[in-house]
Parts: C-alpha cells; sequence; structure tokens
C-alpha cells in the first residue's frame, strides 16, 4: 500500500489535450473519486497511472517511487503493483472464478489456489462476500454484481500497491449498483488499501470518497472531501456537476444578495454583480402562505421520497426546487418560493 | 508473392510478345468461355441459393430441417468429383450446358449457406412492421428482406465466382476449355513458362476485376447490426397450392445434385470392385494426403497467427496492407500460384523444385486467408482489455499471450487448421503441378484414373475424398457465414 501522487501531468493525443496539468494526491489508504463528464480525460488519467499511457510531461509516483515521469524510464505495468478493475469486469473467459482470482499470484500460490485449502482465493472471496463454493463457476455463471465482485478480489489478491477502478458499476443495474458498490467499498476499507474511482455518476462520487477530484476539460479544478465538493463548488460549473443547482445572477452588498428569489443570506460576503448557486433543497415551496417569491408549478418528477418540481417566476425565471414526497404541489398550482440556508456568491463572469 | 511473379513475368516477356501471346483467337474463345460461363453460373447459383434458401426458411414446405441438410450435402463432394460422376454416366454431359449443368450443382450452397444465416437471424419484427405498414408479403420481402440479404449474396456470389475461375478438374472433364484448363495444359504440353504466364496474368485480372466489382457493388452502405440471437422465428408462409410442385422441384435439386453423383460414384465402385481394389495404393494415397495436408493445415495456421495479430491489435498502414493482400490472396487460382512456384523455384532455388515444402507454401499460400478469416474471429473476441488486466497483475507481454491469449483463441486456431487440412486434401491444381515424382495423394491419383476414363478405378478415390470433405462440411454448416 502507498500513497499516489501525480504532478503536472500532461497527455495529448494528436491536438487534444486528453490531461493538462493536473496534480493530484490520494493519500495512502484512502479512497478518491474522479468525477466529471465523458470525454474529460478521467479514464486516461486512470491508464497513465497504471501505466498503460506515458505521460508527456509531469511525474506519478507511489509512496516515495516514481514510476513516470520527465526523464525517467517508464516501469511498465507489470511490476507497478497496481490492481485494475476495468468496466464489466473484464473476466479471464477460460479459467474459472478460482483461475482469475489467482492470475496475478506466483506460480506457488497458484498450486495451492487449485487444492482447497484456506488460501487467499478463499480469503479473497470472503473479502468480497461471496460463498466460498463460487470458486470452480465460470464468469458466464456469474451476475453482473458478482462478475464485479471477482475482478476486485483478482486485484486485490496480489496485494496491489493501489487499486484503480474504471468505472466498475456503470453496467450494474440501480438495485445491484448500490449493494456492489458498499461491498466494494468494504473490501477496500478492510484491506486499507490505496483507491482511486473513475465515474462519471455523481451520486457514487459523493457517496462512496473520503476525496473527490472533478475533472472538467482535462483540467483537474477541484479536489476536496464530498462534502466540501457539494457544499463549496470551486465555480458554478462544478456545482452544476455534483448536484442539482439553480445558478442565477444577483447583486451582492456584504452579507445579502438580491435575485429573482428575493434576498439571500450569503456565505460570504461579496459586493457586485454575482452569480448565486443555490441547491434545489434550499428551495421551499410555499402552497399555504403568500410569503416569498410568486411562481407557477410547470413540471413535477415525482419519485416517492421527493419531488422534482419546475417553477416559472412571475419574471419568466425557471426555478427547480426539491420537495419532500408527502408536500408535493400539483402541475398549475400558484406557489411561493423562499430560500433558506447560506447561498455561495461567485464573482459574474466566473469560468463559464 | 505469386502476384509479383505474374506482373514481372508479363513486363520480362515485352509487350510486343505479350500482343501475340494474348492477342489471338484462341484467347478470344477462351475469354468467351471464362466469362459467358462465370456469369451465367453466378446468376444461376444466386437464383437458386435464394430460391431454395427462402423456401426452407419461410414458408411451411414439408420436411424442412431434412431438405436443409441435403441441400448442404454438395458442399462434401469437390466439383471435380462431381463432374466425373456426371460425365462417366453419360457422355453427352459435356460443353458449356454440361458444365453450367455440374457447376452450379457444385456450388450452389456457397450462396444458399449465408443466405440461410442471414434469414435465420433476421429479426421477424422487421417484416412484422412492414406487415403493419400495409405492405403484402411478398414486397415487404422486396424491401426489407432483400437489402438485407445484399452483403451475404454478394459474398456467395462472389466466392462462386471466385472457384470458377479457378475449377479446373470438372471443366477438364468436361471438355469445356476455360483459362485455368487452358494454362495447365499448355504447361504440361510444353513446359512454356511464357504463355502459361500470359494467360495465368489475364486469369488473375479476371479475379481481381471480380473483387473490385464486390467492393464496388458493397459500397459504403451500412447495414444496421441485427439484433443480437434469434429472438423469434418467423411465422412461415403458406405454400397453398404451390406445395407439392416446389416440393417436388426442390426434390429435383437434390436428386441432381447429391442423388446423380452418390450413384454413380455407387455404381462404379460396383463395377471398378469387381475388377480390381487395390487397398495397397489406396493407403498409401490416403496417408500422403493426411500428411501433406496436416503439414500444410500447421504451416499455414502459424503463419496466420502474425498476420491476425498485427490486423487486429496494431492497427496501421503496414497491417491494412498485409491484411488486404492476403485478401487478394483469396482471388489467386491455385494453378496461378502452383505456376509461379514451379518456375520461380526452377530460377532462383533449384533444389526445392517439386519438394514436398514447396508443395506446403503452396498450400500456405493459397488457403492463409481462411486461417486468417478464422483466427481473426477468435482473436476479436479476445477483448484487449483482458491484456491490460493481466499487465497490471504482473503478467509481461510474453506471459500474458501464453496465459491469455493463446488459450482464448486456441479454438478458432483449432477451426482455422481443420478447415485448411480438409481444404488441402481435396485440392487438385497445384497438387498436379507441385506434388513430388512418386508422391500420390487421393486427388493426384483420382484424376490420373479419371483422366484416362479408367472411371472404376477411379471410384475407391473419389469416394475417399468425399468422406474426407464431410467433416469440413459440417464444421462449415456449424459455423456463421457471415
Amino acid at each position: 500500500m502507498s500513497s499516489v501522487s501525480i504532478t503536472d501531468v500532461t497527455r495529448r493525443f494528436g491536438s487534444t489535450t486528453a490531461v493538462d496539468a493536473v496534480t493530484l494526491h490520494v493519500p495512502h489508504g484512502s479512497f478518491t473519486t474522479v468525477l466529471g463528464p465523458s470525454g474529460c480525460g478521467k479514464t486516461t488519467l486512470l491508464r497513465l497511472i497504471a501505466g498503460f499511457l506515458q505521460p508527456e510531461s509531469g511525474t506519478i509516483a507511489f509512496g516515495d517511487v516514481v514510476v513516470a515521469g520527465d526523464g525517467i524510464r517508464s516501469m511498465p505495468p507489470q511490476t507497478r503493483r497496481v490492481g485494475y478493475v476495468p468496466q464489466e469486469g473484464a473476466l479471464f473467459p477460460h479459467l474459472d472464478v478460482a483461475g482469475n482470482i489467482a492470475f496475478g499470484l506466483d506460480r506457488e500460490s497458484r498450486g495451492e489456489a487449485r487444492g482447497l485449502g484456506n488460501d487467499r482465493v478463499a480469503e479473497m472471496l470472503d473479502l468480497v462476500e461471496l460463498p466460498a463454493d463460487f470458486r470452480t463457476r465460470r464468469p458466464d455463471e456469474l451476475s453482473g454484481g458478482q462478475q464485479q465482485r471477482v475482478a476486485l478480489a483478482r486485484s486485490l489478491a496480489p496485494r496491489p500497491a493501489v487499486v484503480l477502478l474504471d468505472e466498475p458499476f456503470s453496467s450494474l443495474d440501480a438495485g445491484l449498483r448500490g449493494s456492489t458498490a458498499r461491498a466494494v467499498r468494504r473490501a477496500l476499507a478492510v484491506t486499507d488499501t490505496t483507491a482511486l474511482l473513475v465515474t462519471h455518476d455523481q451520486n457514487e462520487a459523493l457517496s462512496l470518497a473520503d476525496q473527490v477530484a472533478v475533472m472538467r476539460a482535462g483540467r483537474l479544478v477541484q479536489s476536496a472531501p464530498p462534502n466540501e465538493v457539494y457544499l463549496s463548488p470551486s465555480d458554478p460549473q462544478v456545482a452544476e456537476l455534483v448536484g442539482g443547482a439553480v445558478v442565477l445572477p444577483g447583486a451582492a452588498s456584504g452579507d445579502r444578495a438580491t435575485c429573482a428569489l428575493g434576498e439571500v443570506v450569503l456565505s460570504e460576503s461579496a459586493v457586485g454583480e454575482v452569480t448565486l448557486v443555490i441547491r434545489p433543497e434550499q428551495v421551499f415551496v410555499d402552497r399555504a402562505h403568500e410569503v416569498g417569491v410568486r411562481g407557477t408549478v410547470e413540471e413535477l418528477d415525482y419519485y416517492g421520497h421527493d419531488s422534482a418540481v419546475r417553477v416559472t417566476l412571475t419574471d419568466g425565471t425557471a426555478v427547480l426546487a426539491r420537495v419532500p414526497g408527502v408536500l408535493h404541489p400539483v402541475v398549475g398550482d400558484t406557489v411561493h418560493l423562499r430560500v433558506t440556508g447560506l447561498v455561495r456568491a461567485y464573482p459574474s463572469g466566473a469560468t463559464r | 508473392m505469386p502476384l509479383a511473379y505474374v506482373a514481372s513475368y508479363t513486363v520480362v516477356i515485352g509487350p510486343a510478345e505479350l500482343w501475340q501471346l494474348l492477342f489471338r483467337p484462341r484467347i478470344g474463345e477462351l475469354l468467351r468461355n471464362t466469362v459467358t460461363l462465370t456469369i451465367s453460373c453466378m446468376a444461376a447459383t444466386t437464383a437458386l441459393g435464394v430460391a431454395l434458401a427462402v423456401l426452407v426458411e419461410r414458408t411451411d414446405l414439408p420436411g424442412r430441417r431434412l431438405w436443409h441438410g441435403l441441400l448442404v450435402a454438395p458442399l462434401a463432394v469437390p466439383a471435380f468429383v462431381n463432374g466425373y460422376a456426371w460425365v462417366s454416366l453419360d457422355r453427352s454431359v459435356n460443353g458449356f450446358a454440361g458444365a453450367f449443368l455440374v457447376v452450379t450443382l457444385s456450388y450452389y450452397p456457397l450462396v444458399y449457406l449465408p443466405v440461410v444465416a442471414v434469414l435465420r437471424r433476421l429479426d421477424p419484427a422487421l417484416e412484422e412492421s412492414a406487415w403493419s405498414l400495409g405492405h403484402t408479403r411478398a414486397r415487404s420481402f422486396r424491401s426489407v428482406v432483400l437489402p438485407q440479404l445484399r452483403p451475404a449474396l454478394l459474398g456467395g456470389a462472389l466466392l462462386v465466382g471466385l472457384h470458377l475461375l479457378a475449377e479446373f478438374g470438372a471443366l477438364s472433364l468436361l471438355r469445356f476449355p476455360t483459362f485455368t484448363t487452358a494454362i495447365y495444359d499448355q504447361y504440361g504440353s510444353t513446359f512454356n513458362g511464357s504463355a502459361a504466364t500470359a494467360m495465368a496474368g489475364v486469369l488473375v485480372l479476371l479475379c481481381l476485376l471480380l473483387l473490385l466489382a464486390d467492393l464496388r457493388l458493397r459500397g459504403n452502405r451500412r447495414y444496421a447490426r441485427l439484433g443480437r440471437g434469434a429472438a423469434r422465428s418467423s411465422v412461415p408462409a403458406p405454400l397453398g397450392s404451390a406445395r407439392w410442385p416446389l416440393l417436388g422441384a426442390v426434390g429435383a435439386v437434390v436428386v441432381l445434385a447429391i442423388g446423380v453423383p452418390a450413384f454413380s460414384l455407387v455404381r462404379w465402385l460396383v463395377v471398378g470392385t469387381s475388377t480390381e481394389f487395390p487397398l495397397d495404393e489406396l493407403g498409401s494415397a490416403l496417408a500422403s494426403t493426411v500428411t501433406l495436408a496436416l503439414a500444410g493445415a500447421v504451416v499455414t495456421t502459424v503463419a496466420a497467427v502474425p498476420v491476425v495479430w498485427l490486423a487486429v491489435r496494431h492497427r496501421g498502414w503496414a497491417s491494412t496492407v498485409i491484411e488486404r493482400s492476403t485478401y487478394v490472396a483469396n482471388a489467386l487460382p491455385g494453378i496461378v500460384v502452383g505456376l509461379a512456384l514451379v518456375v520461380a523455384s526452377l530460377r532462383l532455388v533449384p533444389v526445392v523444385y517439386q519438394t514436398a515444402a514447396l508443395l506446403v507454401v503452396a498450400y500456405a499460400i493459397l488457403f492463409l486467408p481462411r486461417a486468417v478469416v478464422t483466427v481473426r474471429a477468435g482473436l476479436e473476441q479476445a477483448p484487449v482489455v483482458l491484456d491490460d488486466v493481466a499487465q497490471s497483475l504482473g503478467a509481461g507481454p510474453l506471459e500474458t499471450a501464453r496465459r491469455v491469449t493463446l488459450p482464448l483463441i486456441a479454438p478458432s486456431l483449432g477451426a482455422g487448421a481443420a478447415l485448411v487440412f480438409l481444404a488441402i486434401s481435396t485440392e487438385l491444381t497445384a497438387t498436379l503441378m507441385l506434388s513430388p515424382i512418386g508422391t500420390r495423394t487421393l486427388a493426384t491419383e483420382f484424376w490420373s484414373a479419371s483422366s484416362e476414363l479408367r472411371y472404376g478405378a477411379a471410384s475407391p478415390y473419389a469416394l475417399l475424398l468425399v468422406l474426407v470433405s464431410i467433416p469440413a462440411t459440417v464444421l462449415l454448416m456449424r459455423r456463421d457465414p457471415a
């Protein structure tokens, strides 16, 4: 186990810069998710760390050992001791579960794995919460979630320095995704493994990680603990990427600002024209009292536990609000909106 | 390489002599024969293949499964054995009509099989939506099904055309001279390289024209990927009162394509074995056939692996050229490869002339495309991401090849080798030209007996050839010839 330090790494493909001067530190034993839309360079970053690609500039170090960097002969993937879990698991179809898990072990342990003793394969199956009799199953006899667990077990068996996961849950259906993700997180925590997971799913990124690194167009725009990324995104675009957001222009003076939703309280004081980011759950939809800004319910997505409500204000501004399921209005209702809690303000004209 | 030989030789001969060699009435006649036979047979096999495929796959013809097996069976009878069967029964089967009949009956499965495969995989929902949009059954077949059949049809017709251009045994037996038979005669009578080579040049040109036409016709049209697996089978169209006449027609095809050769073979076998049954010679011919085919299969498959590797994993300028050139080699008739190797070996390394090694090289050149196609399908199903995973688990490139890639493509290597093995064992032309003196294979023994009109003596060899071909046919039927 070791930490991973990426320093000023750049990688181009032709004229496009897939990874642009990225610097990221993944502490020993931590779980970092890289979040970004497709094509932002997050998978390239992962492949650079694994050694399948070489950086054009910058350095990558595992602990104190530089594995790739300026003027250094890049260490090939097979000697880096990285565990790699690709999309859909990619189990070796010609081997059974035990053969897959033991693939990266030395010859001696592989022989041992064919026996039935309390070997590394059994240990790994236990770790990923699969029954021991799965060892003789073929990959095509496993469900998608089980395949992912075996793929994780396979990557962890040789005790890698770091585990890299490339959108491992994106092919699973919603129900399986949650349980598989939790099993993976537990297994990584038990083994105190440094892990980096790449995803475009904000829920996955926020719920699994100790640290979320947000990428956009090849650049790393923010890396921080999940709640900080959600509550204090570095700019309005990051705010939209990590959750729903109502982005409105406003005029600030001190710790207050006025906007289409009336007067709001700022988390940090500002002056002049600002861009305000309000989370939909901060917008209180009042059907009973005429307090706040008037609007009409245009659209409603009902999820049961809550509803996403799109309201058009009298001045034409569209606002998204999140309402507990028991309180939801109906389309056409006239409602009044108020903003609760603190609102972040960004200088107008910030990177858009 | 044979291509380079033919090209360079035509340059060496010089345009004046080339003009003399080529612009003779004889050549004109050969050209007319070759082209008319090729085009008319391509048309006939296409019509017959599609009609039979639709009858078997899309109608309520009685006993459809049985008919399917019987209709594919002609693949197991090499065309020259079929020609022998017909001509030995009735001398009047010769010339254009005879050649047309025999060759069409031998080669229509090359169209029938891929068309059946497409019809089976085609989602019936496509047709059903056409019906629901108000098209009649016949019209929706034309507007929806036929366009989907196009690649299979073109591929099948191309195969028929290439086979025809290369066909030697059957046409020679039926006394219908084409370029291929003329090249062989020229070569056999005079050992005169230049005339034979000039004609070989024309033959190669015809093959390339055919390939080019195929590419043009295929064009850039895109066909949406067919749905995965056969979701449902389609509802068979009722034939009504046409049922029994059509059944009779299908039966007639089977009788002509299978019944006649079978009857003829058995008859000559009975007649022939009463006079002579040379078990020793049969045994030794079988042994040398198996040995040569085994060697050829191994060499060809091993040669296919790097070609496929480059083509699939390292796409680039060089790999595309290599891959395309094996595709062109697909169009090279055995006679051209044979001729090229004879001349090249005599000029450059006379030691290898008429050795088994040279023959194996010829086989490798001829059948590399088949091995490449099979092995390629296997390697394409082995995802690159598995290599990444193996590397991340500490396996170097060689270890990855040994522990991951090879086990994954092993079945396709086996299938490719089997296909090549069976193709070699029924190969006639190159074997006749290149086999070492004293080496007798089933095909050459059959040939020497039947061309001397000793039909009875030829029959046991023919039977063995058919038996050897049966596994290949089964293999081809199992695979999905898309």
